[in-house]
């Protein structure tokens, strides 16, 4: 047998945490430039066993691959602005906002997330990305705008319908937060930037925390009974399930936010305003919508049998190509294989019966509504 | 009954002119849970070192391969109910499918249980 995920040749890094999860079990795989925990091993590891946990209890992941990157300066919201979608300048302190850095074409460099910290904007950016994200920023920003980049800061989430109970207990006020809110908190005399977010489809945080205190924290966190590690594996078959994209996959540079059925990250006032890098294209996508004209769009499979259809596969309406799967795998939560796939529009209606090709194989699909699973997010009793 | 296996992580028992085949223990720990086995047709002519079968586990599609060359003469059916056989029986229960053995010379160039074993210490 061999497996097909390539082995990458580059000197890849090491997580702070890195010593912490090998100690757990945890099998380490080449992503994003660094050595990441795809799952773990034992009694309670596995992809299945950890994505079940996270939606019945809580898991810990660590995200410390991804970049954490700061704005400051006069004018830092006004001019992030000028390059993605998303309304910046009205975000108020301790509020977070889904974003996408775009390319004059509308093509999507990066998804992410800003959140206004009260002292700058903080930029939570793919791990994949993060080079190029810098280089992006920094040549379009003016001089002025100074750009931050946390290197030495880790990142853990804590996903699932007990982490908020979970880290209430342990950091006192992180359980009124909302979602999409975000504060700072104290912890053992370490500051910690909290987030009610995560990629899970959870309710759940993002804990910013300096990597020399990392271990302590994920130490704390994991001595709660309701609390497990989780790797990268059940992450990636979670956020599938909650229907949302993962740059590389389901969105890269020659997709546009429209197609990728993103329009919701698209600020009404400056959909109408404009002023960011790939406006006109957007507008001619959005154009393209109203009068049932768009190529393509994003849309959710749910397949029949067992067999997955993965990235890459073709999808059929009858004996015509009409898409691509852009990632899929089987759903832990409900038993069947799910996909993502940009299809033609005109077979993008829910409940349109298609197929995907497999290994010379025609397997049955069905056009599915998106989150395979309900979110749970925490929005306030 | 002999057993041999693979460098790719098959596993063969040998009955008289007939063999069986499926992964190892340590092939389905590095796989993790498995979701679905597509085996070949009975019927179906393999060749040694040519693809038998396909392993579904969550993150990704893997090949097993034909340890020899020879013709399928039976799948498992267990596995379509129940592909996780292949974690929790990987060398028992969780066979993938029967053959018939065209060339007994083939079996030479394998491992036996204790060769595998060290093997699989040195990954």
């Amino acid at each position: 047998m061999s497996d097909e995920i390539p082995e990458e040749e580059i000197a890849l890094a090491a997580l702070p945490l890195d010593a912490w999860h090998r100690a757990r079990g945890a099998r380490m795989v080449p992503f994003a430039g660094y050595e990441m925990p795809i799952q773990y091993t034992g009694e309670q590891g596995g992809i299945v066993a950890e994505h079940e946990w996270t939606r019945t209890n809580a898991s810990l992941f660590d995200v410390s691959h991804m970049g954490q990157l700061a704005l400051k300066g006069d004018g830092a919201a006004h001019e992030l602005e000028k390059l993605l979608p998303g309304a910046i300048s009205n975000l108020k302190p301790g509020k977070m906002r889904y974003s996408l850095l775009l390319t004059e074409a509308g093509g999507v460099i990066d998804d992410l997330m800003v959140t206004n910290t009260g002292a700058h904007l903080a930029l939570v950016v793919n791990g994949a990305c993060k080079w190029d994200d810098i280089a992006h920023l920094r040549e379009h920003l003016p001089d002025e705008i100074t750009l931050t980049h946390f290197d030495d800061f880790a990142l853990l989430a804590l996903q699932g319908p007990k982490a908020g109970d979970v880290l209430e207990s342990l950091i006192p006020g992180t359980g009124a937060l909302t979602f999409m809110t975000a504060g700072l908190f104290q912890w053992n005399g370490a500051h910690l930037w909290v987030s009610r977010a995560g990629y899970t489809g959870e309710d759940g945080f993002e804990i910013s925390i300096h990597e020399g205190r990392v271990a302590e924290l994920a130490d704390a966190l994991v001595a709660d009974d309701r609390v497990n590690p989780a790797g990268l594996g059940a992450r990636d078959s979670l956020r599938l399930e909650a229907g949302l994209p993962l740059y590389g996959h389901d969105l890269n540079l020659d997709t546009d936010p429209v197609t990728a059925d993103l329009a919701f990250a698209l600020s009404k006032k400056r959909r109408a305003e404009g002023g960011y890098h790939g406006f006109k294209a957007v507008a001619a996508r959005l154009a393209e919508v109203e009068s049932g004209t768009l190529a393509q769009r994003r849309v959710g499979l749910i397949l029949e049998g067992r067999m997955p259809a993965r990235e890459g596969a073709d999808v059929y309406s009858g004996d015509t190509k009409v898409g691509t799967v852009t990632s899929g795998g089987f759903s832990p939560t409900l038993g069947v294989p799910i996909a993502m796939a940009f299809v033609d529009s005109a077979y993008a209606a829910e409940g349109t019966a298609l197929t995907c090709e497999v290994r010379k194989k025609r397997l049955p699909a069905t056009v599915s509504p998106m989150p395979f699973v309900p979110h749970r997010y925490y929005r306030g009793s | 009954m002999p057993r041999y296996f693979t460098e790719e992580h098959e596993w063969i028992d040998v009955e008289g002119e007939s063999a069986t085949v499926g992964i190892t223990d340590y092939a389905q720990e590095q796989l993790g849970d498995i979701v679905f086995v597509e085996l070949p047709d009975v019927g179906a002519m393999l060749d040694k070192g040519g693809d038998a079968a396909v392993v579904e586990s969550v993150k990704a599609a893997s090949d097993v391969y034909a340890p020899i060359t020879g013709e399928v003469t039976e799948g498992n059916a267990s596995l379509e109910d129940e592909p996780a056989l292949v974690n929790s029986s990987p060398e028992e229960e969780g066979w993938f499918f029967r053959m018939t053995i065209s060339d007994r010379d083939e079996l030479e160039g394998l491992m036996d249980d204790k060769a595998y074993k060290a093997f699989v210490d040195n990954l």
